[in-house]
């Protein structure tokens, strides 16, 4: 009896990973899924924060197309390794701060790994060819292959009459004739595929799946290494740049300014850790203070608490001020107005 | 019967799913596992993760901000 080879498909959540582990699945190879976590990912962290959103049914993609092919899903943390790839990218940027072929390549390389010290014989991707501009070219699918290590046994099910055979297909656990050769950036060929899958309420992401593709969160991260004269970041770091109005009123500190409930009570878990604020002579946000700051830092702050707060249009407003350890005080302020707040502050 | 205690409160999915996840790698079939969280979606995450896996999600307690997930090692 002829051995069941095994892979181990990347399971974004997206449609294309789904379609290309269903692809192989076909042919009888056993698959199991593997999804990376870098922190920048997108997958409903704004939603899970935002009060707003808390009762607006969520779930995890990448879990959802495991569910929906039956296989089982590791999901990785990567969140540490990963800071070589967003720091000093080899290939480059993309239109912001997204990496988009060191992080192909990081997560194939992640993948191999993964499928030596398992026993599993390939890897499955949801690339296509001509899809994305920066990652999905056809003069970038060799350079995933050589550059992760894994060589021919990486396998583009969805593209893969378009590429030289795989180890997979020389081997005869894939039929390549079973395989596709899509190309480009139309996605009607999968949505066809997946139509004829079965397979229906799939994620289809407007902005795409990462924060590093945002525009807003790249001009904040790199606020954020330009203050600190250094590259580099925890998670903290990132989670806090997905949270709340973030405004540089001076070039040695920021404020992040929850905007309702939900990211209030995230901020609160950072109050050990900076500098806050929250008024308490009206309804308002809570405000952390990134950054070293005097004395008068912290009444431009607290104006600007007051200015966010239901007491906006008040005379004055009290802000309870909170600095790191003890010394808990009072500020009575005059809300900033609109007008004497520069659009640059904002980041 | 000893309750591993995996403390996910603070983080934002899919981190108490990889916790979850790490803490049960290390166990037996039939063992008990405590999630502790604040993250509201890991009450469809974590199940999910539990059903490609073949683990059972024994209870799901939601107070106002903290949820507490149940799980016996399958």
């Amino acid at each position: 009896m002829p051995k069941q080879a095994k892979a181990v498909a990347l399971i974004s959540g997206g449609l294309d990973s789904l379609l290309a582990a269903r692809v192989v699945m076909e042919q009888g190879v056993h698959v199991e899924g593997i999804n990376f976590f870098t922190g920048f990912c997108v997958e409903g962290h704004t939603h899970a924060i935002r009060k707003k959103d808390r009762k607006r049914p969520k779930r995890n993609n990448a879990l959802w197309s495991a569910e929906q092919l039956g296989i089982k899903l590791h999901i990785v943390d990567i969140i540490d390794e990963y800071k070589d790839v967003v720091i000093n990218p080899k290939h480059g940027y993309g239109s912001n701060l997204n990496p988009c072929l060191d992080c192909k390549i990081f997560m194939v390389n992640k993948a191999r790994e993964w499928i030596d010290a398992n026993g599993f014989d390939f890897i499955i991707t949801g690339e296509v060819i001509g899809q994305r501009p920066m990652s999905q070219r056809k003069d970038t699918m060799p350079v995933i292959a050589r550059d992760s290590g894994a060589g021919d046994r990486l396998v583009r099910p969805l593209c893969a009459k378009n590429l030289p055979a795989s180890l997979p297909e020389t081997e005869g656990w894939l039929d390549r004739d079973r395989l596709y050769a899509f190309n480009g950036r139309s996605r009607k060929p999968q949505m066809a595929l997946a139509k004829q899958f079965g397979f229906e309420d799939y994620a289809q992401p407007a902005g795409g799946c990462c924060f590093l593709t945002d525009k807003q969160y790249a001009v904040k991260l790199t606020d954020l290494w330009s203050t600190r004269g250094k590259r580099e970041y925890d998670l903290d770091d990132i989670m806090l740049l997905k949270v709340g109005r973030h405004l540089r009123p001076r070039p040695n500190f920021k404020i992040i300014v929850g905007r309702e409930e939900g990211e209030n009570r995230f901020l609160e878990g950072y109050r050990k850790r900076f500098v806050h604020m929250i008024p308490t002579s009206h309804t308002g946000p809570l405000v952390l203070l990134d950054g070293e700051v005097s004395a008068d830092d912290i009444e431009l702050a607290a104006r600007l608490t007051a200015r966010f707060s239901q007491g906006r249009d008040a005379d004055r407003v009290t802000i309870e001020v909170n600095p790191k350890g003890s010394g808990t005080h009072s500020l009575d302020v005059v809300p900033l107005p609109t007008d004497e707040i520069p659009a640059g502050w904002y980041l | 019967m000893s309750v591993t205690v995996v403390d996910a409160r603070n983080l934002l999915c899919p981190l108490p799913v990889i916790r979850t996840q790490d803490s049960i790698e290390k166990l037996q079939p039939g063992d008990a596992v405590q999630v502790l969280c604040t993250d509201p979606g890991v009450v469809h995450d974590i199940p999910a993760w539990c059903r490609v896996h073949g683990h059972e999600v024994r209870a799901i307690k939601e107070r106002e901000y903290e949820i507490i997930i149940e799980i016996c090692v399958g």
